[in-house]
């Protein structure tokens, strides 16, 4: 295969990722790690928004719910298990956990489930009326949160130790970054599978154009919500190792702003690539420490580097090093 | 096999006070050529529409291979064998000609739902795929993105994405437009042995094409059907001269 | 006692819902008008609550305050519109979200920077303060009927505005078809400004009208945008009729259920969990009755195609 410059970079980037924890782990500078890691889980939060945006079109402004619905998995799960309250009896007795694989089965299972019930919902609709559609339902999420007493409402859930997994030792940072790692690296690879499979093709093509698809006999409002289910089953999983980052979930993961922060990750990056999610997170953790060391108000750079991306250049990070998208081959 | 492969039976459609569409009645039958004419704004498209699926007629009914499919929805239509070529090319722009034509393809076979293997792998969808763009000359162009692609090539790739599908019957909404003498020429030589394989119903206003190749025409005029018959019949029909070749001899 | 708790509710919704037609009409006319979604909507309602606030406090007059709430949000919303907002029409969704998005960030956080984070407070002035005694008994707050009066007076200008004038006939020819304005020989750009600046001022109105009974600060336009939001999706998108509909609806359900919810859970469940699961139900309401809507009529009450 040959090397383009685009995945050129992306290599790069990966290996960037990779080689930043692992110089500052062997510098003793565990706050660099966990920079690394959060930037990791917030991509992986990007790689399931960009199947339903990138390839799929779908301008969901409300993967927020799908980012808490993880998050609350994570919180509720290791909430009953720290305190030794039974989540339920009946049919069986579970006493929450404080399994990382378990938890992640669990955020996984109910962000789809949430994220079939808003898509088939939202779905008939389309344009605007989705993009306001999925935001109303996101904070629909971030209300009921607020109100749900029995688990913090609007204080959110504090976890005292980080949950486990089997062999490692996730309260050492490098450690849990590996996992994020991993993890982030999957989904890449299966991002990267899902667009050349049969299914990635109708799901862009009906992107594209919507007549075509419905001509040659495939279902768009099949493939769209499928992709969609998909895109919040990785986001909600990102949602858990999240809060598992920060031992704490509060209604503000499932607010408008985290939808909108996904969303930015993969316009930062370039709308569409692969890798995008990866390079626009890592943007944003180092512009939020930088200029957030400069200024408590270094937001409104962030808005006007966003507005300039948006109206000067479309292809983001990516598309300003690597050049316009060729077809893909 | 039916006897007749599309039927339409009383089509009326109105859209306010237009009505667009006024007891249509029209067939398709094994191995012809159908060809549907008539002046601007006639009601063709809105017939498409219904025989497609896309329009729901007020009243009457859409036939497809004995069945009645007025309930159905464009995808199923497809499904059960209907190709169809858009009057303004609707294909996925940013793919390149071989994915739209794999695109065909896949939608042929069904089953859409695999996630890891490479569709650009599948031996069976690029025969298929590869086939069709033979068969419309457009080998050379298979690797081009089709936005590149020339007004003339995409018209070829919209037949060719229409063959993949294997359809037994073919809709076709002006697939002449905009080709020039050449090109207009080549696609109604293809055309002509296309119909042996499925019977094509052919929405057309490049009237040489139209004479040279229709077993039958029908005249669409005010949403009305004027007169079916044989080229030699319409030529002599005076409701016809006077409702529309004449104006085409005046234009 | 019951009957007048009601209808000291429904007044209650009826005002919420007034407020977020302000809200809604501007976003559905610019929607209606130039094809935009703006998600900065909401950061005018910031934009006129604090002039009102800022005005308030220099001058102590609330009228002023009122017509500085107005000029401000509109001065903001053309300059929005000449500066951003016009490069963004032939764009896609996407682009619009983002780049509307980007501008609540810069809003926001400049507000924060010049005004800080602690809320401001703007008075309800002495004129208007107190209760009022309506027919059936009802001591009703002065504030709040005023504000329903002038939201009402001015919905029904903006009826007539669009019903009757020449800046109507151009706003509904443009909702039309946007080839047939430019055939009529209207200045497309000046229009577009005129119906975004007319809906930031709506909003900034609105804005400083509702900061007289909460507070004023960063952020407070996003709930309302949302609500907004919902508002649109329920009518309609482009209609005001469908926004006024859909304003008073959503008003009405929000605020009856809110407190009428957990009173009817507590007849079958004991008080704290009913409070409790009624205030999570009640939080929800509103974006149940746009799922069921939508299930009904995926284009809204007054939507044509989706």
């Amino acid at each position: 295969m040959m090397l383009t410059r685009e995945s050129l970079l992306n290599w790069a980037m990966i290996a960037a990722l990779l080689i930043v924890p692992l110089a500052a782990w062997s510098l003793d500078e565990p706050f660099i790690i966990t920079l690394a890691t959060k930037a990791a889980i917030l991509a992986l939060a990007g790689v399931g928004l960009n199947i339903a945006l990138g390839l799929g079109g779908l301008i969901s402004l409300g993967h927020a719910a799908f980012f808490g619905i993880g998050g609350y998995a994570m919180g509720i799960l290791a909430a009953h298990a720290q305190n030794y309250e039974p989540l339920f009896e009946w049919p069986f007795l579970f006493e929450g956990s404080n399994q990382m694989p378990l938890i992640w089965l669990v955020a996984v299972v109910f962000s789809a489930c949430a994220a079939l019930v808003i898509g088939a919902l939202s779905l008939r609709t389309s344009g605007v009326y989705f993009i306001m559609i999925t935001l109303a339902f996101g904070q629909m999420l971030y209300y009921f949160a607020i109100s749900w007493s029995a688990y913090g409402g609007e204080d959110g859930l504090s976890i005292w130790v980080r949950n486990e997994f089997p062999g490692l030792n996730t309260l050492d940072p490098i450690q849990f970054f590996a996992i994020a790692y991993v993890i982030l690296c999957l989904a890449l690879v299966f991002a990267a599978r899902l667009a050349r499979s049969p299914f990635g093709l109708a799901l862009a093509a009906a992107r594209q154009n919507e007549d075509r698809v419905q001509a040659v006999g495939l279902t768009p409002f099949t493939l769209r919500l499928t992709a969609f289910v998909i895109s919040g089953a990785i986001t909600g999983l990102a949602g858990a190792l999240f809060a598992d980052l920060n031992r704490f979930v509060s209604p503000t993961m499932l607010s408008w702003h985290t939808s909108g922060e996904i969303m930015i990750f993969v316009i930062l990056g370039g709308v569409g690539r692969l890798y995008g999610p990866v390079a626009g997170a890592a943007l944003y953790i180092l512009l939020e420490h930088l200029l957030g060391g400069i200024s408590d108000y270094w937001q409104i750079f962030l808005g006007v580097l966003l507005l300039l991306i948006v109206l000067f250049a479309r292809g983001g990070l990516i598309g300003a090093i690597a050049g316009r998208e060729k077809a893909h081959g | 096999m039916a006897d007749v492969v599309l039927k339409t039976q009383a089509l009326n459609k109105s859209f306010g006070a237009l009505q667009a569409s006024r007891d249509v009645s029209l067939d398709l039958r094994p191995g012809e050529i159908h060809a549907l004419i008539g002046p601007n704004g006639a009601g063709k498209s809105t017939l498409i529409k219904q025989i497609a699926g896309n329009l729901v007629p007020d009243s009457g009914t859409v036939e497809l291979l004995g069945q009645d499919v007025t309930a159905l929805d464009t995808v199923a239509r497809a499904r059960m064998g209907l190709g169809r070529t858009f009057q303004i090319s609707a294909l996925a722009m940013e793919y390149t000609v071989l994915q739209n034509a794999v695109l065909g393809a896949l939608g042929g076979r069904g089953r859409p739902f695999h996630f890891f293997r490479n569709v650009m792998k599948d031996a069976e969808l690029l025969e298929t795929a590869r086939t069709a763009l033979e068969r419309v000359g457009l080998t050379q162009d298979a690797n081009r993105r089709t936005a590149d692609l020339s007004h003339g090539q995409r018209r070829q790739l919209e037949v060719a994405v229409a063959l993949t599908l294997k359809p037994k019957l073919f809709l076709m909404d002006e697939p002449m437009a905009g080709l020039g003498t050449a090109g207009s020429k080549a696609l109604t030589g293809f055309l002509d042995g296309l119909r042996q394989e499925a019977p094509i119903l052919l929405v057309e206003h490049d009237m040489d094409a139209v004479f040279a190749l229709a077993d039958r025409i029908s005249v669409l005029v005010y949403g009305q059907i004027i007169a079916t018959g044989t080229a030699d019949d319409i030529r002599a029909n005076a409701e016809v001269r006077r409702a529309y070749l004449g104006e085409e001899d005046a234009a | 006692m019951t009957y007048i708790l009601v209808l000291e509710q429904i007044l209650n919704g009826l005002q919420l819902g007034i407020m977020l037609f302000l809200m809604a009409a501007g976003l559905t006319l610019v929607f209606g008008v130039m094809g935009l979604i703006n998600l900065a909507h909401g950061s005018l309602y910031m934009v006129g609550a604090f002039a009102a606030a800022a005005v308030a406090g220099w001058t102590g007059s609330f009228l002023l305050a009122l017509i500085a709430s107005l000029a401000a949000a509109a001065a903001a919303g053309a300059l929005m519109e000449l500066v951003v907002i016009r490069r963004l029409y032939r764009r896609d969704h996407l682009d619009q979200v983002l780049a509307t998005f980007a501008l609540i960030l810069i809003f926001s956080e400049g507000t924060r920077w010049l005004f800080g984070s602690f809320p401001l407070f703007l008075d309800v002035p002495s004129y208007l303060s107190g209760p009022v005694s309506l027919p059936g008994g009802i001591e009703y707050p002065l504030y709040r009927l005023t504000i329903i009066l002038i939201g009402l007076a001015i919905a029904a200008g903006l009826f007539l505005l669009i019903a009757r004038t020449r800046i109507g006939i151009q706003i509904r020819a443009g909702e039309a078809d946007r080839e047939m304005i430019a055939a009529l020989g209207v200045d497309i750009s000046k229009l577009y400004t005129l119906v975004f600046a007319l809906g930031a001022a709506l909003a900034g109105l609105a804005g400083a009208l509702v900061g007289a009974i909460q507070s004023v600060q960063v952020g407070m336009g996003e709930p309302v945008l949302i609500l907004a939001f919902v508002v649109i999706v329920i009518g309609g998108i482009g209609s005001i009729k469908g926004a006024l509909a859909g304003a008073l609806l959503v008003g009405m359900t929000d605020t009856l259920g809110g407190v009428f919810l957990p009173q009817l859970f507590a007849l079958f469940m004991d008080p704290a969990s009913a409070a409790s699961a009624g205030a999570s139900l009640a939080s929800m309401l509103i974006y149940i009755l746009m799922a069921a809507i939508l299930l009904v009529r995926p284009s809204g009450l007054y939507g044509g195609s989706a």
